[in-house]
């Protein structure tokens, strides 16, 4: 099957979704983002690799942390990066996806890191790209509609990774809303690739896709069974807008079932690490006590984060 | 038996690519710890290039009796081929677990061929700290650089086809061997 992904050598050419990666893809990312975590504590925080590239970060939904996230792991591998706050200027003026990608390839860009609140868009640069014979050109997903955030999905399984060293026989409890979350599905996806033991998806009925089962995940409905004995919990975070239809009663009730307490968290293992890919919203999604307490490994995802953004980075540009 | 025509795969490797005698690595790297002993300062460090710099670089710190922890450096991130090869290769973190600053520093590395390693090393290593200065010492130098870099340590020159491959491995005692390969 043609996975839009690989170039024709089988070498990862865009991350568009973890879905299809094969393992050793995403461990050969992994264990580049280690050699640049160390990159990231040097004096100098940069080294060449991308030494005269153009990184266009072309946002067409706001997301200011996930940008500069980007901005930052491009800068540390020596790229020129360039943002373009789409949604301000061509677009609003009426101009194509398309479009818009043709005039930055007739700039030179070398890479795109595309978020779009459509899913598909990543993908559909990358066809597009694929048509014009632009093999030289790549595409990150930073994050399309409801389908995928690769990136994130990857710095989760890196953060799991440091503290638990082997997935085999590892529990995880994926928190909240999940009907919503991209963030989510990579993470499923990215964990059965991985072999973890189990997955469960813990929420309400209203915000866990049908057929979830269909994914490999256990499904629970009750928080406490949910957390029960886990090694792992990510909390996701619940967007404010949701509360105001019909999917929740109120937030303080939400909280009551689904908020991540210090006694909810009692019931997972001792040793379980608490994650959350941010913004967070205390007393809403998870109590301070536990965000700030010793089993939380939040800050220490963002750390993560830029380099497995600039492991991906450097591994595309390369192909 | 000769036979005719003759096998053409017999005749390129009898006939083309002369077969030598390896040295024994662990005397060689004995032989290059005598080498640099005269010329070692209180406070040189030693810098091994994965991999086989980092097996040459712990048995001289152990033949020279050195206190100072090696530092390890993994030259992928500042490779000159990147822009035709990618990250493929299996990239280990480079640890350099002192202040370079200052600092008398041995680069070591198994092989001294085109001298690109070298020079991404020598890079790589002033993203750290402007070391006080820096010498190399390899195992076997190979002849036909590249660009204007030579060893200030070296117990072996060695004449081979570039399509072969000098290779530094680590048996399961430990104990370092050669072998050579076609190139892939």
């Amino acid at each position: 099957m043609h996975n839009p992904q690989l170039n024709a050598n089988g070498e990862l050419t865009h991350l568009l979704s973890i879905e299809g990666l094969p393992r050793e893809v995403i461990n050969h990312i992994l264990d580049t983002a280690s050699s640049f975590l160390k990159v990231s504590h040097r004096d100098v925080k940069k080294v060449p690799l991308l030494r005269g590239k153009s990184v266009f970060n072309v946002f067409f939904e706001n997301s200011t942390r996930t940008r500069t996230t980007f901005e930052i792991a491009a800068k540390r591998l020596s790229a020129d990066v360039i943002n373009l706050d789409v949604t301000r200027s061509s677009t609003a003026k009426g101009e194509t996806l398309l479009d818009t990608v043709d005039n930055l390839v007739a700039m030179h860009a070398d890479m795109f890191v595309v978020r779009h609140a459509a899913s598909g868009a990543p993908h559909l640069i990358a066809d597009h790209l694929r048509r014009l014979r632009r093999n030289d050109v790549h595409v990150v997903n930073a994050g399309d509609g409801r389908h995928a955030h690769p990136t994130q999905g990857l710095l989760d399984m890196y953060t799991i990774r440091h503290y638990k060293k082997d997935f085999a026989n590892l529990v995880v409890a994926i928190v909240g809303d999940i009907l919503h979350s991209r963030v989510a599905r990579s993470d499923i996806h990215a964990l059965t690739t991985l072999g973890a033991a189990e997955v469960r998806a813990v929420g309400p009925q209203t915000l866990l896709p049908t057929a979830i089962e269909t994914m490999g995940v256990r499904v629970c409905h009750d928080m406490s069974e949910g957390l029960r004995d886990c090694d792992v919990v990510i909390m996701l975070r619940l967007q404010n807008e949701r509360m105001n239809g019909a999917l929740l009663p109120s937030a303080r009730e939400y909280f009551r079932c689904y908020g991540l307490s210090p006694a909810m968290l009692a019931l997972a293992r001792p040793d379980a690490i608490v994650m959350h890919p941010g913004p967070m919203n205390r007393g809403v999604e998870i109590d301070s006590d536990v965000a700030d307490g010793p089993q939380a490994v939040i800050l220490p995802q963002v750390t993560f984060g830029i380099a497995v953004r600039m492991a991906v980075m450097g591994i595309l540009a390369g192909n | 038996m000769t036979t005719f025509p003759p096998d053409p795969n017999t005749l390129m490797t009898e006939k083309t690519i002369p077969t030598i005698d390896l040295p024994d690595a662990e005397a060689q790297c004995a032989e290059l710890a005598e080498l640099i002993r005269p010329r070692l300062q209180a406070d040189t460090v030693l810098v091994g290039i994965h991999s086989g710099g980092v097996w040459v670089a712990r048995r001289l710190r152990e033949l020279l009796g050195l206190g100072n922890e090696i530092g390890l450096i993994d030259v992928s991130f500042y490779r000159d081929d990147y822009g035709e090869r990618g990250l493929h290769a299996r990239v280990k973190p480079s640890s350099i677990p002192f202040d370079v600053e200052g600092r008398p520093l041995i680069l070591v590395d198994d092989v001294l061929f085109t001298g690109r390693t070298t020079r991404a090393a020598i890079n790589e290593l002033f993203d750290y700290g402007r070391p006080a200065s820096i010498q190399l010492a390899v195992l076997a130098d190979r002849g036909r650089r590249q660009l204007p870099i030579s060893a200030d340590f070296c117990p072996w020159r060695v004449e081979l086809d570039p399509s072969q491959e000098l290779i530094l491995s680590a048996e399961a005692n430990g104990r370092l061997h050669w072998s050579v390969a076609a190139s892939a």
